[in-house]
Parts: structure tokens; sequence; C-alpha cells
């Protein structure tokens, strides 16, 4: 869908704005807000382009900088510390060869912190792009992964 | 009226009064560091908490009106404690080296910290450096000293509608910069500088050309000419403790020459030269009835706002340069062409309340001598920097008057500092050109003072002219919102003449003036320059002998093809996302 | 007609769709398609049960029969052994029983069933359907409303039923709608905060997913109690599941004409919107909740005002929690009274709460004001996992308070446990065993309040950046006991200076943590020598 489709579906209200850089972050092949989002969603709100960026920037769910294909969003908060994200985190790190933030050389996987999922009755969890799991171990992890590698 | 007590001193205050104020009545100045008296408290130190009995934990002074009753205390033990603990917090993400800051001796956070008595540093710094922005021509920004306070979001967004700044990211990793981090010169910034008076520490300050101007001013080879705005006479005195507002002029020219200067010229001259241009074109498009309003061109910043936010109104925009390029454009021609100096090797400067002027100087269509017009600007508080450095005190300078021959000025020109000064002196002048009779009150006193906009009408000989005022860009954008609108409802606006100027009230509020300054002050200056206006003999532009003489001798008549070269310029559509100059499509 | 013999019930929330509930539900229609009983056997989608962590869930009506962790690969024998031949398949019953559960179901009628007033429907009806809502009483309650009590009846009602926020400021409901109803300004507004991001709560979302309807005609009666026509849901950005069944539910409300232009010919109208963030923790504080809403960074505004004078847009507007809001269709439908008989004199009511960590069965659990933290861990929640001991408990959430062994008999309610200096807060009971590493718990907490405060205000941003450091300095073994002393200094000013309660809060898990775990914690600091 191009930018114009995406913005003509929501009223130029203000209040819209979250949900406009939703469908353009998610319509963008590289999962982020480019200039050119920003400049596009300004322009129709009619609000300036600094502004815009600075309400990106608030929130954890866009990135102002290209992602990987996929999104891992892995809990830190304390339910899933308890029941063992930390090393978890670790793992994931070095399996991926990414730091938090970063995105894997081949682009197929950004890997993220979020703060808690609302799942904490199946600790530890994260978020595959939409998808929930939870009850995370290594095996686990690479088996999800692995699968999301084929399907690509 | 509400009754309480501040320290168990009593005091009464209207409804809504902040503590901070209401303290302040009762004697006590609670120590703040976001707070500034121009803009709305936002909250962010914390400060200025203070205890009041039957309330639990501690409340801001800033932002708590006072109630009826209320027993407030300043400054216990654990409000004092408190206060130390929230100065080490914001010290231990601030560079502290204070001895190399621009801002020394005038830094709010260096002041608070010896207020507060802040003797031992128990926390570490924390965070990365991040790099400083001196992508700008005009101003510097480092967000390694900036405390995030918010005032010049306030300014940038609030008063100036530029939203060039704004604040990014969060919790720790808050920075306050421009989208995308692309820096302040590829931003829509329009370098008014708002943000750098306001900012309380040295995150913002003008990017400095004084080393330059050392340089060409020791450099045997070159003739170094220097020009004034009206503005810099009524504040270069403060930079040397002076009352706000001290009229300086004589002992300005006289600190100048002092300091090497070959020849110590005037803004105010092309002041005159303007009026002459832009009355002229006033004149034209009245008898005309083309492109009404005709709106001023004087402020740079002004101009950048224009091009980035209202370029479909370049139609209505005066043509005649700014004072400080009409400066440049004729020392390098006329001036040289008289004194019998090679253009090539004169070094213009000019002395600026404004930070824009850097940037309007550095235009790339600035060149109509055949060289860069203006060489370098320096601020009101560069000029007052190198003056101390050189050992030179503006107090104890004698009055000296300034060489010729771009040197006379009328009260007309030096009114042109303060917001409706331009509108005054070009009234002056028109109604001469229309009736060619005198105005015999010359003080248009509808257009003067500090309220957002202001509006006039004015009997030119039966033809009622109606003009607006607007000073600060927030102010411009309701004004020429209301413009665009008439024009497109009515196909014409109710109003003939505009002024505009970037900075609340006017360059007396420019960007380039002392640190520490608000509202009051810049009231304090525009007082200051109508004095001015009252003691001179002359008070009309057009009753300058040198600008007569430069029409004689050089330039034939206002608006000549010679005029339109030197003294005119054009403008250009700008991007609202990176400020650049877009092609004409 | 066919008479439907057998009804199952699979619930589709997001843990169990995290599960593979989806692949089995589809498994199983095949299944009940292929033995040909598809008239007789009905497959109806439920929201959570209540259990979490036991993987795909379903329940066999009339028997009331739990299996647990069911695959695809199971679906033909439970249909094939239990739904044709009436044997149940042993091997998947649900052994670690969410306790409420099977008093509800095997002994109807007792106090325990009947304290599930904003639970009461989950789980049971198909949220996805209006119709299961109304045949449980759903919309009777803004039916009395409009027939009986009026507007200044139901504040009265709330009023009298002493009903308090659920969010975790436990202000006065009634008192809330009162000022804002009384508030001049025009329009005024409903916002339902359903940005859950308290850790370890997940009860709005199970509410949202389980009975959507309910939420619906909470706001309405909070609507026409305050005079708004106009409601919005703010709601997580990343409960996709909880938007996807709420925007569902609002389109059958207006189908049926329950939402809109003069519903009912009561002459009051009301329309809600759907409203999703992206990501923000403090927007859970409801002034950043309203910026966010207009469209900004969701930093907290200054009060006063309060939003019930000047909300969104400037308007009067109400913010109420989702559990709060869950709360109201029962006590408008039942009586003040009826609401009165449960919870303490002080506490009305019910508390939802979310169970988790170290517990045998992690969920979501409903129960009475002034029930005991032993009775929620051991009666409810089966204990702790693999017999292990009980260390404690971080209750209310990250902005919640530590708790001690000793605190196992005080009765759960927001007036007693403020006596102990502790927080109901989001109802989030986090239990640790004895193998729990109280400094790394304290590390995950401070570390969370660094990443989401929103850098407004000195005390909070660059205070939560100190604190990490020294509570990772005191983890690594390179603490000091000046160390300790700083935690608690720093966390004093930014309880008393922070400019929103995101700041404020984060005294309590330091200064509780030190007060039922001082040893543990000096134990970890290099001992002066």
């Amino acid at each position: 869908m191009n930018r114009e489709a995406i913005l003509k579906k929501f009223e130029p209200n203000l209040s819209n704005i979250l949900y406009i850089m939703h469908d353009l972050q998610d319509n963008n092949p590289e999962k982020y807000l480019a200039k050119e989002d920003i400049e596009a969603c300004a322009d129709y709100l009619n609000v300036p382009y600094s502004y815009v960026h600075s309400v990106a920037s608030f929130y954890t769910m866009f990135s102002l900088k290209p992602r990987g294909r996929n999104i891992i969003r892995i809990c830190e908060s304390p339910p899933c510390h308890l029941m063992g994200a930390d090393s978890l985190i670790d793992y994931l790190k070095g399996s991926l060869k990414v730091d938090i933030g970063g995105t894997t050389k081949d682009g197929m996987f950004t890997l993220e912190l979020t703060s808690c999922l609302g799942v904490c009755g199946v600790a530890p969890a994260m978020m595959l792009n939409e998808e929930m799991f939870g009850n995370l171990t290594p095996e686990k992890v690479d088996s999800i992964l692995d699968k999301r590698r084929k399907e690509i | 009226m509400i009754k309480a007590t501040i320290n168990n001193v009593e005091i009464e205050a209207p409804e809504g009064t902040s503590i901070l104020w209401a303290a302040k009545k009762a004697g006590f100045t609670i120590p703040t560091l976001c707070n500034h008296p121009d803009l709305k408290p936002g909250g962010q130190c914390g400060i200025c908490v203070v205890e009041i009995e039957g309330i639990p934990g501690l409340k801001r002074a800033c932002m708590t009106p006072v109630g009826e009753g209320f027993k407030v205390k300043t400054h216990t033990p654990r409000i004092m404690a408190t206060r130390r603990q929230l100065v080490e917090l914001i010290l231990s993400n601030h560079d502290t080296d204070c001895l190399t800051c621009v801002k020394n001796n005038n830094c709010e956070l260096q002041q608070l910290a010896s207020i507060v008595g802040i003797n031992v540093h128990d926390y570490s710094r924390s965070g990365e450096r991040l790099p400083i922005d001196r992508s700008s021509v005009s101003i510097v920004r480092d967000p390694n000293k900036c405390i995030l306070c918010g005032r010049c979001i306030q300014v940038c967004s609030n008063v100036q509608t530029v939203d060039a700044l704004a604040v990014n990211h969060r919790g720790f990793d808050t920075v306050i910069t421009t989208a995308f981090d692309a820096g302040l010169g590829n931003s829509v910034c329009i370098n008014c500088g708002q943000c750098v008076v306001h900012c309380p520490v040295g995150a913002l300050y003008e990017k400095s050309a004084t080393e330059e101007v050392w340089e060409a001013l020791h450099d045997p080879d070159k003739f170094v000419v220097v020009q004034e705005a009206p503005a810099v006479r009524v504040m270069l005195g403060e930079e040397f403790g002076m009352p706000t507002g001290s009229l300086v002029s004589g002992k300005m020219h006289a600190a100048l020459r002092r300091l090497g200067f070959d020849a110590v010229l005037e803004t105010n001259f092309t002041a005159d030269l303007t009026i002459m241009e832009e009355g002229t074109e006033l004149i034209d498009r009245l008898t005309s009835g083309r492109n009404l309003p005709l709106i001023t061109s004087c402020s740079p910043g002004w101009i950048k706002f224009m091009e980035t936010y209202f370029h479909d109104l370049i139609p209505h925009m005066s043509t005649a340069k700014s004072p400080q390029q009409m400066f440049g454009a004729l020392a390098k021609t006329y001036y040289a062409e008289v004194k019998g100096i090679d253009p090539g090797k004169i070094v213009s400067v000019s002395i600026m309340p404004c930070t824009a002027k850097k940037f309007e100087c550095q235009r790339p269509e600035m060149n109509a001598s055949g060289y860069q017009d203006v060489d370098y600007v320096l601020t009101t508080r560069e000029i007052g920097r190198m003056m101390r450095e050189a050992g030179l005190d503006v107090k104890e300078m004698p009055d000296e008057p300034p060489d010729d021959i771009l040197g006379d000025y009328t009260g007309a020109a030096t009114i042109f500092g303060a917001t409706g000064g331009v509108m005054e002196a070009a009234v002056r002048s028109a109604y001469r050109l229309v009736t060619g009779k005198e105005l015999e009150n010359v003080e248009i006193k509808p257009v003067r003072g500090l309220q957002g906009i202001k509006e006039a009408e004015i009997d030119i000989d039966g033809t009622r002219v109606k003009v607006a005022v607007a000073h600060s860009c927030g102010q411009a954008r309701k004004l020429l919102n209301k413009v665009q609108d008439q024009i497109a409802k009515e196909g014409k606006s109710e109003y003939q003449f505009i002024e505009v100027m970037a900075c609340p009230g006017g360059c007396v509020g420019g960007g380039g003036q002392s640190w520490g300054s608000n509202m009051a002050k810049r009231a304090r200056r525009g007082e200051s320059l109508y004095e001015e206006d009252r003691s001179l003999p002359l008070r009309r532009s057009h009753e300058n002998p040198s600008v007569l003489a430069l029409y004689e001798k050089f330039l034939e008549k206002p608006n000549s093809e010679k005029a339109h070269k030197l003294l005119h310029t054009h403008y250009y559509k700008r991007s609202t996302v990176d400020g650049k100059i877009k092609p004409a499509s | 007609m066919n008479l439907v013999r057998n009804h199952v019930l699979i619930s589709i929330d997001a843990g169990t769709i995290m599960a593979g509930a989806r692949a089995v539900e589809k498994a199983l229609v095949d299944e009940i398609n292929r033995q040909g009983l598809a008239g007789e056997i009905a497959v109806l989608e439920t929201g959570s049960i209540g259990a979490t962590g036991q993987g795909v869930v379903i329940v066999v009506y009339p028997e009331g029969l739990y299996y647990a962790n069911v695959t695809s690969e199971d679906a033909s024998e439970i249909v094939e052994e239990h739904l044709l031949k009436g044997r149940p398949v042993k091997r998947l019953i649900m052994t670690e029983m969410p306790r409420q559960q099977v008093i509800r179901k095997e002994k109807a009628g007792l106090l325990k069933e009947q304290a599930r007033i904003v639970l009461r429907n989950s789980g049971v009806i198909n949220p996805e359907n209006i119709d299961e809502y109304i045949a449980e009483g759903g919309y009777e309650g803004i039916e009395r409303a409009f027939t009986e009590l009026k507007p200044a009846g139901v504040i009265k009602e709330i009023k009298d039923s002493g009903l308090v926020g659920r969010g975790g400021a436990a202000f006065t409901t009634a008192m809330k709608w009162d000022f804002a109803s009384k508030a001049p300004g025009d329009p005024k507004y409903i916002i339902c905060n359903a940005d859950e991001g308290e850790p370890g709560t997940f009860k709005d979302r199970l509410i949202l997913e389980g009975d959507p309807h309910k939420l619906i005609e909470g706001m309405m009666l909070a609507g026409y109690a305050v005079g708004a026509a106009k409601g919005f849901i703010y709601i997580r950005g990343e409960y996709a599941l909880s938007i996807e069944r709420l925007e569902k539910a609002i389109t059958q409300a207006r189908l049926y004409g329950l939402l809109g232009e003069n519903i009912l010919e009561s002459g009051f109208s009301f329309d809600l919107a759907v409203m999703k963030g992206a990501g923000a923790y403090v927007c859970g504080e409801e002034t950043a909740l309203i910026e966010s809403l207009e469209g900004k960074r969701g930093h907290p505004r200054n009060k006063p005002p309060y939003p019930v004078t000047e909300g969104l847009w400037g308007k009067p507007t109400v913010v109420n929690n989702v559990e709060t809001l869950a709360n109201v269709p029962e006590i408008i439908r039942n009586g003040a009274a009826w609401y009165r008989g449960y919870g303490t004199d002080k506490c009305p009511g019910t508390k939802v709460y979310t169970i988790i960590g170290n517990v045998a069965t992690p969920g979501l659990i409903e129960a009475e004001m002034g029930t005991t933290l032993r009775d929620i861990i051991y009666e409810y929640a089966g204990g702790i996992k693999e017999g292990k001991k009980f260390k404690g408990a971080l209750v209310g959430g990250a902005a919640g308070a530590f708790m001690g062994p000793e605190m196992l008999d005080a009765k759960m309610d927001f007036v007693n446990l403020k006596e102990y200096a502790a927080v109901l807060g989001s109802g989030a009971i986090l239990v640790m065993d004895e193998s729990t590493d109280i400094v790394g718990m304290l590390q995950s907490v401070l570390h969370f309040f660094k990443h989401e405060s929103c850098g407004h205000c000195v005390p909070c941003r660059l205070g939560t950046k100190q604190l990490v450091e020294i509570v990772d300095r005191i983890a690594g073994g390179k603490g000091k006991v000046e160390d300790i002393e700083s935690l608690v200094k720093i966390s004093e000013v930014m309880r008393d200076t922070s400019f929103c309660p995101l700041g404020q809060s984060l005294n309590l898990p330091i200064s509780s943590s030190l007060k039922y775990f001082r040893d543990e914690v000096y134990g970890r600091v290099q001992q002066p020598a």
C-alpha cells in the first residue's frame, strides 16, 4: 500500500497519529518510520515535522532506524526476570550475534527488549512480530526462530 | 485576595498567584532553574519545592497557586537537602567544564550550585558524550550541557512556532534536538536565537566569529569597517554592568575605534536608506493597488520563516534588503569608490543584536558588490567579549561620533530596534513622499509597545492606510493567517502595510542580546531608543544629509536601477523538513 | 432443531493462542464434523478461564471437565473417546486446577463462587457474541439506570457501593463521576484506561478478551451518569486480541442499538472508540494517557487541574480503569447493598489478582477484599511450586512493595495494606520462592523504571539512572554500604519531588526490600573494614 492510501484511511486528526504511525511502520519493508513516513504524516496532520519525530521517538513500538524483517521483543520485566529472562536474553544475544537493538547480518531478526507483555503466567515470554511465545527455553527459542527462517 | 504566610511572613496575593511570586512579595527568592519569567512553568527541575503545612510531600512553588491560609516554608533543612540532591543529580549529567564554557559567570546552574552549596560531588557523570551540533552558521548546540529545562522548546515551538527543536526519545535518553538529529543547519531553524537567550546554561550559543575579526583587525593589508545595529547601542552597556537599556551610542563608537576598526560607521545610516527604498515601494504599491499589504523585510529570521511557512506571500514582501545588507553592498562599492580603497581589501563587520544576521550575510545572493557584502557578524555578546579582552570598558569611554560617509543617522533610524519602529519611520517619510508636506507629530504611539499585534489607521492627507505590526513569529503567523484568509475570501486584505520582526520586542529582544534577558528588559531598551529619537535634531529618514548625498552622487533616486541592483533582493521557497531552498517548480 | 448435548468451550486468549489454541479448535471442529457430530456438539470460544501456563485449555459441558495442554493431535482422541463414547481422556485432565473453578463448578452456591463479580462471565460465555452477555443479565444495568435510577441515581448507587478505583490509586469512583458531572464544560468524556503495563498484571487484558461487553456497559453507565456522549478505550498496542474483541463487541452493540443515538429510546446517546497505544508504561498515568490520546508524547500533566474538570481537549473527563468499570454493571444491576455483601466494611467488593512467579498454578483470580495473602497463594494458586518455601512476594507490580513471610496473614485490601506501608496497586502478586535473589529482583525493578521514565523531570530521569548504576554495582559484588544509603536517599528525593506517580512510587520497592530482606541486601555489599 502506498503512503497516501494509508493516510486516507484516517481522518486528519492529531489524535490518530499513533494509528497512522503504526500503519506506516508496518507498511515499511524495513519496519521503521523513515524520514518520508514522518514527513507524510506531518503533512497530512498539518503539524511540524519535528513534532511527529518527537512523538514517534517517545513510544517503544516505533523505530526510527531500519530494522530486520522480524522483530523479536523479549520481556525483561520483573516477572520474566524471576523466571530466568536474563539468561535467555544473553543466549539470544550470543546465538544471533547482536546486541540489544541490533539486527542480524542477514537482516532476518532485530532483537529488542520490551516491558511487561502481560503474559506473565507463561514467563519468560517474548513477541516475534505480532505473535507471543511463552515458557521460553533456549531450545524453544531456537526452534521458533528456525521455523521463522524456513517460512521466509 | 488570598491571605497566607510564607516563612511566617503574612502576605496577600491575588487568586492564582504562584507560591514563587507570593514568596517574592514576602521577600524570599526561592531558587529556581527551569523557570523563566516570560515562559510557562514546566516543572522539570523541582528545585523550587516548598513545604505547605498539612499537605504531604513537597510542592513546586512555580506551578502551585498559593491557597487561602497556606503556611508555606521555603527553606527547611529537608527542603535544602532535597535541593542539594537535585542539583547533584543535574550535575551528574552535565559537562562541568565551567572555566572553558561560554556561559562561565553567566550560567544559572553555576549560580544555583553556589546558592544551594554544592561542595561534594557524590554521583559519577553518567551517559555518553554526544556530538556537538555545529551545522548551523548561527547557533551551536551542545547536548552535553543541556539540562532539559525545556525553555528553548517553549520559545521555538510556542512563541516562535518554528518547531526546529523538539524533545526526542525518552527517559535518560531524552535529548532536545532536531528531527533525526539532522542538525540546526539542516532544519527549519530560522536562526533567531531565542533558544540561545533563554538557555540557562551553555547548551546553546552563537557560532562565534571573534577569532576571524581579531585576525582581520591585525592584518595590515585589510581595511576593516564596522556597522552597528540600532538596538546594539541600548544593549552594549549591559555587557559592562551598566543599567539595562543604557544608551551608549557615542561610547560604542569610541570603543570600536579603540579596538582597531579602520572606520566606525552605522547600520542606522542604512536604516534611513531602507526607509527611502521601502517607503518608495509602499507608495508604488498604494498607487497601483497591487500586492498589498506590503510586508517589511528587515528581519532575517522572519525572512527564513516566511520562506518556509508563508512563501505564497513572497509577492507581498518588500524587496528592500535589510539595513545590514544595504550597508554591506555600499561599503564595497560607493564607500570604496569615494574613499579610494580596493574593495577586495575591505573587511566588512557588523555588530548585531541578532544571530540570524550571521545566516543572512552568508546567503549566496548577498554579493551585489561582487564580494560577500558583509564578511562577519558579531553579536552584542561577542563584541562585549572582544572589548573586555582588549581591556576596554564601555562605561569609561568618551562619546565619539561615527565616521563619514556611512555614519549619519536620524531618529527614525534608531527606532528600528524596537517593534513598530520600522513602521513608524516609514510613515514619517511616506507622508512626505505622498503629500510633499512634513508630518507634524512624528510620534505614532499606537504602533509602539509590547502588545503582540498592534494596529493603526494612518491618515495620509485623506488616504487612510491600515497598518499592523507583529513581533515574534508566533504573532506574525497569527496575523498572516488572517491576511491569507482575507485575500482568499475577499480578494484583498484590510491592511496595506505590515511590519514583522522575528523576535519578541523586536531587535532589542534579539538572539544576540546579553544573557539573562526578559521582556521587562526588552521594554526598557525600547524606551531608550525612543529617547534617543527624541534627542536627535533630525527625526525623519528623508532628512539624513548623507543619504541625500548618496542618491545625488551614486544611486540617482530611490528604486533606481542601480538601487535595485545593490539594495534589493529576492526570496525562495523553503522546505518544511530541512529548511533548504526548494527548486522552482 | 438439533439438540446440542455437549458444549466444548475452548479458551481463546493471548496465552492459549500462544500455545496453539486456534489449531486445536480447528482440529476439534474437523474431527466432530468427520464423526458426524456437528449438530450434537458445539465448539464455543470463550475467554481465559483464569489458569495460565497450562497450554490449550478446553472445558466439556455438562460435565464441567477441564482438559489442559491439549494439542491438535489429541483432538481425535477427545472426540472419539469422550464425546462419542463418554470416556474422559484421563491423561489430559487438568490436575492443577484453579481452585476457584473447582468451587464454582463442583460446589455451586457456595460463597466463593459468588465472589466472582468482575470475572462472572469470563471463561463462561463466548465474548464474541453479545447474546451470551445479554443472556447472563448483560445490559440490564443500563436499563435500570434509564428507567429507574437516572444519572443522579447511578452516581448514588455507585457511591453507596463504596467502589474505589482498581487501577492502583484507589480513588472513590462516585466522587470522580460527581465532580465530572458538575464540572462546567461540554462535551464531557469517559476514558477507559486499558493501558495495562504494570509488570505482572494482565487482569485487564483477560477482562477485555473474556467479557468485552461488560466494559462497554460500564462505560455507558459512566457516560450516562456524568453526561458524556463519547468514550475512548485507550489500550496497549501490544494487546492485539483485546483490540480485536473490543472492536467486534462495539460493532455488535451498535447493531443492537446499545451504542449510538438515543439508546433504547432513553434520549441518551453514547458511542465508543478504541485507541491504540504504542509502548509507554507512563501512559497508564491518567494525564499522560490523555496527552497520548490527544496525539502527543505521553508526558504527565501538572495537577490540578484534574481531568474531571480539565481533561481530554480541556473538557471534563473521567478516567477509570478496566476493572473498575467492569464492576459497575453488576453494582447497578444488583444494587449497592448486594455489592457491600462482599469484602470488608471499608473496602467492599472483590479484587482481581494476577498471581504469578513461583506458584503451582499461576493465573487470574478474583477474591473478596480482605482475603489474606496466604489464602491467595495457598488456596487459589496451589502454593509454591515444587514444594519450595515461600520467601516473599512483590505485590502491586513494579511500583508495589515487597512483602516477607510475616505479611502472609495480612488482609489484602486498599485500607489495611496502607498500614503496612504496602499497596494493592494493580493486583499483581509476584511470588518468590526461597531461591530468589532479592537484589536481582530489585535490579530488575529499577531497570524497568529507568526504561519507562518519560524523562520530563530531573528527579525521575536522572534518579532512575543513578539507582540503576548503584544497584548494578551491588549486584556485581562491588557495592558498598554507602551505596545502599544512596539508594534510599535518591528514592526519597524522587518520592518527594517527582512530577508524577511513576517516579514517586519507586521508593516503595526499595524501602520494602530493605524492610523485609535487610540482611540479605546488606550481605551483598563489601563490609567496612
